[in-house]
């Protein structure tokens, strides 16, 4: 079964952005090996009481759907019509200018037509016209309608899983019209039939059910932990006693799982336990965590508005059981669009916390006066304009850094300076990649919203190939040598992605880098950085690279 | 061959036929009079009705599209315009992208050359439909003249403007440039041209495109054709035209003798177009406004946005967390609501 993966020079000289002869409509879609996620565990499904929960598999021409599956798309259609103006408008407004069309990086990476924005959101379009505009149902094929039937499902199916949410395309549409609103409408009504991936519905349970989508129980959560404190002590000689759902503590601190699980976001959820030490030890200052709302992130918004709100719940309730001041939350992507746009409105008014100030610096986080809730790094960032950080960025002078824009807190929040202010703050190296592929102009990991399986690697790697591609740039002309990013799912994808387009690029979270510049009081030589490298041959390794420049 | 085009191209054509034969055949009235107001009719009601089918549904989330800095602390600046966190932002917002297609403006063109990907400025899009639109706007409101008397003075001064460049061409036999020509007519025709074009030779655009895109092109390409034809070609009875506009903007029409066929070909045309805009994607020029990622505000942690339909969901509560991982925790050292010994008294006393 071992195919030979196709050399990254093959697949670019493979890729054809020039469309087929023959028409969208009449062109099947093919489900294929490396495009796809897997089906949704049904006990996922069950866990949340979600809609007809059933085995199936994509590839099978039998998706055991209910008799009345249309019938169930036609009124959940209706009812999303009713209740979103966003899914009316950007149902009737689009003149399909092409604009769009090569802004996706899933069409970019694999041409087809298809992830065209333009063309994902005619996936839905053409059914709407067919079945709410009398015009539309008159004229038919020609004008671009056309009944729901099972191929169209499974082409929903298909390429509603293909688009990561990440708005690149609403940017450049003269009229807003945003893709990520249509696919997480569509990905809502296929959640109807029961037909979610795997890879979104069981981290939705274990959230659900165990406080984070990896599904770490509370004593393992801890036992996590703990052991970056041991790894913390060994590296720098200073031992950091992490707090656990104290009571009355100052601020709750919640961040994705995803960090406390795999490597390279470890490093950065020690980053943020050296912080909170720091601070602690230096200013008094009390953060606590808590395995209950062990989850930043948020896989119910890949699967449902409701669903979303039904997580996200737990930020503020056990704010308010914890009885904290505010919420501080770590690096990640989605959890920042949906803490940023959603949770107030969803969950809030908050009005059990307080307005969050900043008790060491006095600042008051006026953008975050009703949600109450502050993204680490701008409360980083704050701290070192202060100059409340002892910091030395030698410690960090053999990386040439390089900053990716996550989709989300660049087109849902424009959270743009905050981190090239502290990474400027703890680096020394720092560039930037070309203006068309950074800020509110970033391309996505290729993993967003949900995507991140192993089983669609090639989906994945093709996604990710503009965001490779201008990596490789700086990496040729600057030597850049880490790519730092404010998402955890950035830094699970990164290293594959990086891996397999620009071997030699290494990924890390924003707060890994702090950590290593931050002095600890009582720490050691600091001999190694916080994955174990010795500096002395960092350096000398850096030294060597920038004379062969 | 492309059946869209074909077809949108065909529709138009028979619209012509049927305006031709029925200003050959004497049908003054239906063509001059009771068309035109029902297309009107036909106008504002659709118009009225699909906007305020859109205002009908609400909009449960602020989900601006942030394509800017942010408002964060005051020693970072803010895109002011670009991400808006006050109601004069999306003001400025709108405003930049109704009258200059701002986020058009941004366009790139990708290309895979050597392997590397680059992005170039793309602005003949933002070109064409600039030029487009603000030749039709300047032709639209020319044509009031055709409805108002005295010609207001603010129309005079657009004419003059727009004939600010004077080409004459005046030999026995060969005339033109007189009437003044007007540019915007010919900018529209070339617009118009520059636009089917592109959707005709660009692969992609071909490949997305519907019949009902090229139906408003070829028909917006019939009236200012036929337009241009009657000014400075076949020359209809301009004094008769706007005996017949006036005699229906004042409700007491008249269809006057000798006004050419083609001028009703031009109003037939037009009056298509008037009835077609409200069932079609010509309704962007009233969705832009109403756009959820463009018109609102980006200070969404600041100030609380209502969803008119929110709803109480299930959860699962610490409670049920800790009833299930107590025995866990505990064991772990992590603190807990109720300790094993009152939880078991509880379950204890629940047997009884």
């Amino acid at each position: 079964m071992a195919e030979a993966k196709p050399t990254p020079q093959d697949v670019l000289h493979r890729i054809q952005h020039t469309p087929p002869r023959s028409d969208w409509m009449e062109t099947p879609v093919e489900i294929r090996k490396g495009m796809y996620c897997y089906a949704a565990n049904p006990k996922s499904v069950a866990t949340l009481g979600l809609p007809h929960p059933h085995a199936w598999n994509p590839v099978e021409d039998d998706w055991h759907l209910p008799e009345n599956w249309q019938q169930i798309l036609h009124e959940g259609f209706k009812e999303r019509l009713e209740r979103f103006r966003s899914f009316k408008v950007f149902m009737d407004i689009c003149v399909r200018c092409g604009a769009c069309a090569d802004k996706c990086h899933y069409f970019i990476g694999t041409g087809d037509p298809k992830n065209m924005p333009v063309l994902r959101a005619e996936l839905l379009r053409s059914v709407y016209r067919n079945d709410f505009s009398r015009m539309g149902r008159l004229l038919g094929k020609v004008n671009g309608a056309r009944p729901m039937s099972f191929e169209v499902l499974r082409e929903w199916w298909y390429y509603l899983f293909q688009c990561s949410e990440c708005r690149r395309c609403s940017l450049f549409c003269p009229y807003g019209i945003d893709t990520a609103e249509i696919t997480i409408m569509g990905r809502e009504l296929l959640n109807l039939l029961g037909l979610n991936i795997d890879w979104i519905a069981t981290p939705v349970a274990n959230c659900y059910m165990n406080g984070n989508h990896l599904g770490i129980q509370p004593h393992a959560f801890k036992d996590m932990i703990d052991f970056f404190v041991d790894d913390i002590e060994e590296k720098t000689g200073v031992r950091v006693k992490p707090r656990f759902m104290e009571k009355g503590a100052d601020i709750l601190f919640i961040t994705p799982s995803g960090d406390v699980f795999a490597d390279p976001g470890t490093y950065t959820a020690m980053g943020y336990l050296m912080l909170f030490h720091y601070l602690e030890e230096k200013y008094g200052l009390k953060v606590t965590w808590s395995t209950y709302a062990s989850e930043g992130g948020n896989f119910g918004f890949f699967t449902s508005h409701e669903t979303m709100k039904r997580l996200n719940a737990k930020m503020y309730a056990e704010a308010k059981r914890l009885k904290v001041k505010w919420i501080l939350g770590g690096e990640c992507g989605h959890m920042w669009r949906v803490i940023h746009q959603y949770m107030d409105t969803m969950n809030g008014p908050a009005d059990f916390l307080e307005v969050p100030v900043n008790p060491i610096t006095g600042t008051r986080f006026e953008q975050a006066r009703s949600t109450k809730m502050v993204h680490l790094v701008e409360f980083t960032a704050d701290l070192i304009h202060h100059g409340k950080l002892d910091l030395d960025p030698r410690r960090n002078d053999y990386l040439k850094v390089t900053f990716h824009d996550s989709c989300n807190p660049s087109r849902g929040m424009g959270f743009f300076e905050e981190p090239r202010y502290v990474i400027r703050n703890v680096c020394n190296h720092f560039y930037e990649m070309p203006a068309n592929t950074i800020r509110e102009q970033t391309f996505c990991c290729g993993s967003g919203a949900g995507l991140n399986a192993g089983e669609n690697m090639e989906l994945r790697l093709a996604g990710g190939l503009p965001r490779a591609n201008a990596v490789q740039h700086v990496h040729r002309k600057y030597g850049v040598n880490m790519l730092a990013c404010i998402c955890a799912i950035d830094r699970a994808a990164l290293p594959a992605l990086m891996d397999y387009w620009v071997p030699g690029v290494q990924v890390t979270g924003v707060h890994e880098l702090v950590a290593n510049a931050l002095n600890l009081p009582g720490q050691n030589e600091r001999t190694t950085n916080l994955r174990g490298e010795e500096f002395e041959e960092l350096m000398a390794q850096a030294e060597g690279q920038s004379d062969e420049g | 061959m492309n059946t869209r085009y074909l077809f949108a191209f065909l529709v138009v054509f028979v619209l012509f036929l049927v305006s031709w034969l029925g200003a050959a055949a004497g049908l003054g009235w239906l063509f001059g009079v009771v068309i035109p107001y029902a297309a009107v009719v036909v106008f504002v009601v659709g118009f009225a009705r699909k906007v305020l089918s859109w205002a009908a549904s609400p909009v449960p989330f602020a989900i601006p599209t942030t394509a800017g800095q942010g408002r964060s602390f005051p020693w970072i600046p803010q895109a002011k315009i670009d991400n808006p966190a006050s109601n004069w932002g999306v003001f400025l917002r709108l405003l930049f992208e109704v009258l200059t297609f701002r986020s058009l403006f941004r366009n790139t063109r990708m290309r895979l050359k050597e392997e590397k990907l680059t992005y170039q400025l793309e602005i003949f899009l933002w070109v064409g439909a600039l030029a487009f639109h603000y030749a039709f706007l300047t032709v639209l409101l020319r044509h009031t003249r055709f409805f108002l008397e005295p010609t207001p003075w603010c129309i005079q001064v657009l004419e003059t403007l727009d004939s600010f460049f004077r080409v004459e061409i005046l030999y026995p036999g060969v005339q033109f440039g007189l009437p003044a020509v007007y540019l915007s007519g010919f900018v529209l025709l070339a617009a118009v041209v520059y636009l089917a074009l592109r959707r005709i030779v660009i692969p992609s655009v071909r490949y997305v495109s519907l019949a009902s895109d090229y139906f408003p092109l070829l028909l917006i390409f019939g009236i200012a054709f036929s337009g241009i034809l009657m000014r400075y070609v076949t020359k209809v009875d301009i004094r008769a035209v706007k005996e017949l506009t006036l005699g229906l903007v004042t409700f007491r029409p008249t269809v006057p003798e000798g006004i050419g066929a083609v001028f009703y070909i031009h109003l037939f045309l037009v009056c298509t177009l008037l009835a077609y805009f409200p069932y079609s994607k010509l309704m962007h020029l009233g969705g832009v406004f109403l756009s959820p990622t463009r018109n609102l505000r980006g200070d969404t942690r600041a100030y609380r946005h209502v969803n008119p339909w929110n709803y109480p969901v299930p959860v699962h509560t610490y409670e049920e967390y800790e009833e299930e991982f107590r025995d866990k925790m505990v064991e772990a050292g992590l603190p807990v609501e109720k300790p094993l010994a009152d939880a078991a008294d509880e379950a204890a006393q629940e047997k009884e």
